[in-house]
């Protein structure tokens, strides 16, 4: 056992937080050169990372800055899906290109296996819901149904499509975490095939999303509690620093008792991450299941903590809260989490 | 005991009903369902078709304009509005000043300001907390210096609510900065249209601005304008503090928003069958629906208690506790039921004047409804606050 950062690791995440400590506007080519994208990469695709602990520390980072960068949406997940596909990943890890997976559907909620968009002849009809990231992409990957019942995991096939492809609109809005989503609505749509019998690849791509999105929570989470441990030391009240009302501290010392849950869930999961699927799926399950919860006690109690100014837009704590409670609602909540985890657990 | 409503209560609900049926616009109820903020027109024509009935100030006496509706009947009234989906009533002027000015306030002020509260001619907004003063209220530092027939006011308040709409306010305001904290502090009422007067909003978690930063500036306010004694204001401003506790449970709000967590959860699809299908979720609902249940129970034996147009006592902090905590499980529920499509947001989306979000659930914004109900434990005295309150009443007499 060894709980230490690697060397490697270690420099990427000081460059990372030095740099987004700062970082404003945007900062897609930044990150590229720093080498955060080619971090998310094995190197058999280009990169030199890829494993969950690359991940972990990667957006560990950026889950710390008052920053929303879609590098979920817009590198990890369509990047690991090209990888499986066996194409080229450099223009992404090089940051000349954006793509995003138009893969969620009303109907899906948060199954993976749930896909009614129908392709015949590489021609694409359905409703994608919730895309994160598809207004800046320069290509959609989108999943697409070619055989099999709607629930089936075979019959799933992903296409490249042109973003001002015939047919295709794009309904994009801000999101309530920050960052943009839109409805991505596709009639009779020409795509290029990436790959057939997809479901694999999915669930591989989700999986360390699903990752990436608790060590992204986890930064956010670190980053409130301790807002929130200095907001207590300094704000006075009744003539002395509201933190030395035991009322208030115990409840600091809860969230730091679950921060630190948290952080171990997120190790446990980054360690499982190239397990086999049964496996890796069942401890990202715990993993995201324990940052769901957490994740709502920690955005509720450090705005709780401050009072009225922790929801103040103004104040940065509020928009860390947003995040870390809407992380709930990406890639599996609370609940569907502990379903699988049952699941996978018999 | 008997838990059921007599013939006259039956009677009053029907009323209520068919009052709320004919009267209440469906456009604007929609709105209240969906979180919307209202315009003040909105706000003023709901008042005025309450008044109208005569329906405007249920915790008011007669003799006042009140309808001095006994617990029971206050309860049907509540929860028969809030199930419709009815504007809440700006509290400020009926809930808070009105009760302060019948106890304390002169004759002449009385009859100058309280009808002025019912026909809507005037709309208040409350100046307590301070940057400096929140929880500890009586740290507040504006000061009220006596200059002839005038009070020179200068200071700034925080979390106004709606102060934007308002004409009119009423302060707690530093008089005698050598006194204990409690014992320097009056009670003023203040034009918002005096010189000297300036309003910030102050933009929420969820994009409104529903709360205001006022700042006085060698405000001139007559002292006609003081309401009681000068330097006894913290008694006044507890009198005050009680009744805004009053229907601090929000049953009916729980009601209503349990009725939109069941609809969400109607709609959202999981694994081809509704999401209340999912015996996870309903066991989620059904839990906090059987807490509802017996919190309405002690709601009606707490507020029973309480005299006719009297505010409970130091129960209603129990009440204010527990039914923030439902109100926000309920809201955190609702969040929860609409699944990714909770994410769709626009601050702007909230006054309903910006192009349409998906919404599939017909379920408004509830992300951001979820982050805006964080302040139910937050203000009219925290719910910490309120414990503390609690627990000295229990250890009265230990030291």
């Amino acid at each position: 056992m060894n709980f230490e950062l690697t060397e490697e690791r270690q420099m990427l995440q000081d460059t990372l937080r030095r740099f987004l400590s700062s970082a404003a506007g945007d900062v897609w080519h930044d990150l590229a050169e720093l080498g955060v994208i080619v971090a998310l990469f094995g190197e058999d695709a280009g990169g030199f990372g890829g494993t969950g602990f690359d991940l972990a520390v990667v957006f560990e980072e950026l889950g710390r800055a008052d920053l929303v960068l879609p590098l979920i949406d817009a590198a990890l997940i369509p990047g690991r899906l090209m990888v499986a596909a066996g194409a080229d990943v450099a223009p992404l890890i090089a940051g000349t290109e954006r793509l995003a997976f138009a893969h969620s559907e009303l109907g899906a909620r948060y199954d993976l296996n749930w896909v009614e968009t129908r392709a015949k002849d590489n021609r694409l009809t359905g409703e994608k819901t919730t895309v994160v990231a598809a207004e800046d992409a320069d290509t959609l990957l989108v999943s697409a149904r070619f055989g099999g019942a709607v629930d089936d995991q075979q019959g799933i096939g992903v296409w490249q499509v042109a973003k001002d492809a015939p047919g295709l609109t794009l309904r994009s809005y801000e999101m309530a975490q920050g960052g943009r989503g839109a409805e991505v609505s596709l009639n009779d749509t020409p795509g290029t095939p990436l790959m057939t019998q997809a479901y694999d690849a999915i669930a591989d791509a989700m999986a360390a999303a699903t990752l990436a999105q608790c060590a992204e929570t986890l930064g956010a989470m670190d980053v409130a509690v301790e807002m929130t441990r200095e907001y207590l030391g300094t704000r006075r009240q009744f003539g002395r620093p509201i933190g030395t009302f035991q009322a208030l501290s115990h409840r600091l010392v809860d969230l730091m008792m679950e921060l630190e849950q948290a952080r171990s869930a997120v190790i446990l999961g980054a360690g499982h991450l190239e397990n086999p699927p049964a496996e890796r799926d069942r401890v990202l399950s715990a993993t995201k299941n324990i940052m769901g919860r957490v994740g709502r006690l920690v955005a509720e109690d450090t705005i709780q903590l401050h009072g009225g100014i922790g929801m103040t837009h103004e104040y940065a704590l509020s928009r860390y809260a947003k995040r870390i409670a809407m992380a709930d609602h990406r890639f599996g909540d609370t609940d569907h989490h502990l379903e699988q985890f049952i699941a996978l657990s018999r | 005991m008997d838990l059921n409503l007599s013939a006259d209560d039956k009677a009053f609900r029907a009323e209520v009903r068919a009052f709320l049926d004919e009267n209440l616009p469906a456009e604007l109820a929609d709105k209240v369902r969906r979180s919307q903020s209202l315009s003040k027109q909105e706000h003023d024509f709901w008042h005025t078709k309450l008044n109208d009935r005569g329906w405007l100030a249920p915790n008011w006496p007669k003799k006042f304009g009140g309808t001095e509706w006994d617990a029971v009947q206050r309860n049907i009234f509540e929860d028969e509005c809030a199930l419709a989906y009815a504007p809440r009533i700006v509290p400020f002027g009926l809930s808070m000043l009105g009760p302060v000015l019948q106890e304390f306030g002169s004759e002449a002020q009385q009859n100058y300001w309280l009808p002025r509260i019912l026909s809507g001619e005037d709309w208040w907004c409350q100046g307590y907390s301070e940057p400096g003063a929140g929880s500890d209220l009586a740290a507040l530092k504006t000061r009220a210096v006596r200059d002839g027939d005038h009070y020179v006011v200068n200071g700034q308040k925080t979390w106004t609510t709606l102060g934007q709409h308002a004409n009119m306010i009423f302060c707690l305001v530093r008089t005698d900065p050598t006194a204990k904290k409690q014992e320097g502090i009056s009670f003023l009422l203040i034009d918002m249209n005096s010189p000297g007067i300036e309003v910030r909003p102050i933009t929420l978690i969820d994009g409104g601005a529903e709360v205001n930063e006022v700042w006085f500036t060698d405000v001139r306010v007559p002292v006609e304008n003081l309401v009681g004694e000068e330097n006894k204001g913290w008694t006044y401003a507890k009198f005050l503090l009680t009744h805004e506790r009053t229907n601090i449970a929000g049953v009916g709000f729980s009601r209503a928003g349990l009725a939109m967590v069941k609809r969400i959860a109607g709609r959202a699809q999981a694994r081809g069958r509704p999401l209340l299908d999912n015996p996870h979720f309903a066991a989620r609902v059904a839990q906090v629906e059987i807490d509802l249940m017996a919190m309405a129970v002690t709601n009606l034996r707490i507020v029973s208690k309480a005299a006719k147009g009297q505010a409970p006592g130091a129960e209603s902090s129990l009440l204010k506790i527990k039914g923030t905590q439902i109100r926000q499980e309920i809201i955190d529920l609702a969040r929860r039921a609409a699944g990714p499509q909770a994410m769709p947001f626009a601050s702007e989306g909230l006054d309903g004047t910006n192009t349409p979000l998906p919404d599939p659930y017909d379920a408004g914004g509830v992300a951001a409804s979820y982050f805006n109900n964080r302040k139910l434990s937050i203000f009219g005295g925290s719910n910490e606050i309120q414990r503390e309150i609690y627990a000295k009443h229990l250890m009265k007499g230990a030291s």
